[in-house]
């Protein structure tokens, strides 16, 4: 029915796993660079420094003006024409995500930050807080719940975008499933349906467990 | 100071955002014709040598060759996770002849320049139709295949030529493909009934909204096959163009052993084989003469 049936065909099954196995290595290497990253840039972001605040602003904005499909191929194909670097395709999606990545987190991060009323500060102060410890013990707790569900948003953003990267000669879920429509068009051309929507299953289980964790971590730090 | 600042991120960004709207248009006139490279480093790209020579990949034991995963029945990969089709069919002999592995790399058709541009890939296969455009960025090898224009009609009325179709006829076209743009200038008078995607199109032809439908020979011909009561009366139409192996821009080594190959293969009848390995389930064995090209001569109607 749908044409699910293609999907048990032959190593059909073990393929599109191995896609999504694929889509998530390139997102979970991206997170874990960009997320320590975005922190560190967020947090001069919210410091005082105006040149430094200038230059982080404008890769803020460069990052987020260029659709993502412009970095892949300025990284894939870019660096090879210019400084004749060849990156793999996964090498390059993991830099593009990882740049995105940290733009995005870095916002983020000063934004928690400047939410942080300024009592708070005042408050620590008066109580005889020196200023680290204010930021270690009263302003980081604080921001890193607000953070929580922000990053996880960020999160499923790059599990989803990372279809993408097909563009590149990456061969993820997304590309698996079309080369399965394809290569069963004449036998079972109804078989798109069914396709997608395992797809859809697919990253709706990838994106779901880190939503599940973020409300975990939500509920126990409230 | 604080509102210094703000000018001139305001002015950087502007920049950028003109930059942005440059790099958007350069992708998208690539996603059209499938053959427009970015303009980085454009100048510094003839200096360099990018492409891989036939000793070269000799030695390093490996051919990387770019093909489609996923049009059937020219480049797809099968249930087993193997490549197959007409492309690759070719691909395995160039593989054997050369004494290499491939490494079959995954195309997409607006990328296909920009891989031979960068040498990520050694050769293109990729059903890649050669025109004048593309020919001035990469070099194609003899041609291989057969393309042109068809007209497929129901078995009630077979259109068997242009002069079929009457002034209140209307015929069925894809806009964007070669087939409205050759209808639109080389006959005027024909009434065109443009939908956007394929399957639009075909669901309009069969309720019978157009007298006839105009495309791809290849995609003519297979829904014929597939679809009882309609006939292709016109197989050939307009200019008959040609699909070939493309290498990276004066990478002569390569493209001299290709055409050898190509040439030398002819003698065998080896394209007749690969088609009626690949492409006989979908085309029938009355097209075979009309779609291969044996020993990279193409035969004049």
């Amino acid at each position: 029915m749908w044409g699910i049936e293609v999907i048990f065909k032959g190593k059909n099954f073990l393929r599109l796993l191995g896609g999504l196995g694929t889509a998530l290595q390139i997102s979970l290497a991206a997170v874990l660079i960009s997320i320590p990253l975005g922190i560190l840039l967020g947090v001069l972001m919210a410091g005082k420094n105006p040149v430094i605040k200038a230059i982080l602003r404008v890769y803020l904005d460069f990052i987020r003006i260029m659709p993502q499909l412009v970095l892949l191929f300025l990284v894939f194909f870019g660096t090879t024409k210019v400084w004749g670097w060849d990156l793999s395709g996964e090498v390059s999606s993991v830099i593009v995500f990882s740049m995105w990545g940290s733009a995005e987190m870095s916002d983020l991060v000063r934004g928690s930050l400047a939410a942080i009323p300024k009592h708070q500060y005042e408050s620590a102060q008066s109580l005889g807080f020196t200023p680290w410890q204010t930021k270690i013990y009263i302003i980081i707790p604080q921001t890193i719940r607000r953070l929580i569900p922000l990053s996880i948003n960020l999160i499923t953003r790059m599990i989803k975008t990372t279809s993408l990267v097909l563009m590149i000669g990456v061969v993820e879920v997304l590309k698996v499933a079309q080369q399965i429509i394809e290569a069963n068009r004449m036998t079972a051309p109804d078989a798109a349906f069914g396709v997608y929507l395992f797809v859809f299953v697919l990253y709706f289980a990838a994106c779901f467990i880190p939503s599940l964790l973020a409300r975990h971590l939500e509920r126990k730090w409230s | 100071m604080k509102t210094r600042f703000k000018t001139i991120a305001a002015g950087l960004l502007l920049t950028l955002g003109i930059a942005g709207i440059a790099s958007c248009s350069t992708t998208a006139s690539a996603g059209n014709d499938g053959a427009t490279a970015t303009t980085t480093g454009a100048g510094s790209a003839d200096t360099k040598v990018v492409y891989r020579t036939l000793d070269e990949i000799k030695a390093s034991g490996t051919v990387n060759i770019g093909v489609f995963s996923d049009k059937n029945p020219f480049g797809y990969v099968d249930e087993n996770g193997e490549y197959q089709g007409y492309d690759v069919y070719f691909a395995e002999r160039i593989g054997k002849d050369l004494g290499v592995n491939i490494n079959y790399v995954s195309t997409e058709a607006a990328s296909r320049v920009e891989y031979l541009e960068t040498g990520k890939v050694d050769i293109v296969l990729a059903n890649f139709t050669v025109t004048e455009e593309r020919a001035q960025k990469v070099d194609f090898a003899l041609p291989y295949m057969n393309v042109a224009l068809g007209v497929v009609s129901p078995d009630s009325r077979v259109i068997t030529s242009l002069d079929d179709i009457g002034e209140n006829d209307q015929v069925i076209v894809i806009s964007g493909t070669t087939a409205e743009t050759y209808l639109a200038a080389n006959n005027p008078d024909i009434k065109l009934q443009k939908y956007d995607t394929y399957a639009n199109a075909k669901n309009a032809f069969e309720n019978g909204s157009g007298v006839a439908w105009a495309n791809d020979n290849t995609e003519v011909i297979a829904f014929s096959l597939q679809n009882p009561g309609y006939t292709v009366g016109i197989p050939e139409l307009g200019s008959q163009d040609t699909i070939a192996p493309a290498v990276s821009k004066g990478n002569e080594t390569l493209l001299n052993w290709l055409n050898d190959e190509i040439k030398a293969l002819g003698t065998e009848n080896f394209f007749h084989a690969d088609y009626e390995a690949t492409l006989v389930d979908t085309y029938g064995l009355d097209y075979e003469n009309s779609l291969v090209v044996e020993g990279g001569v193409v035969k004049q109607n």
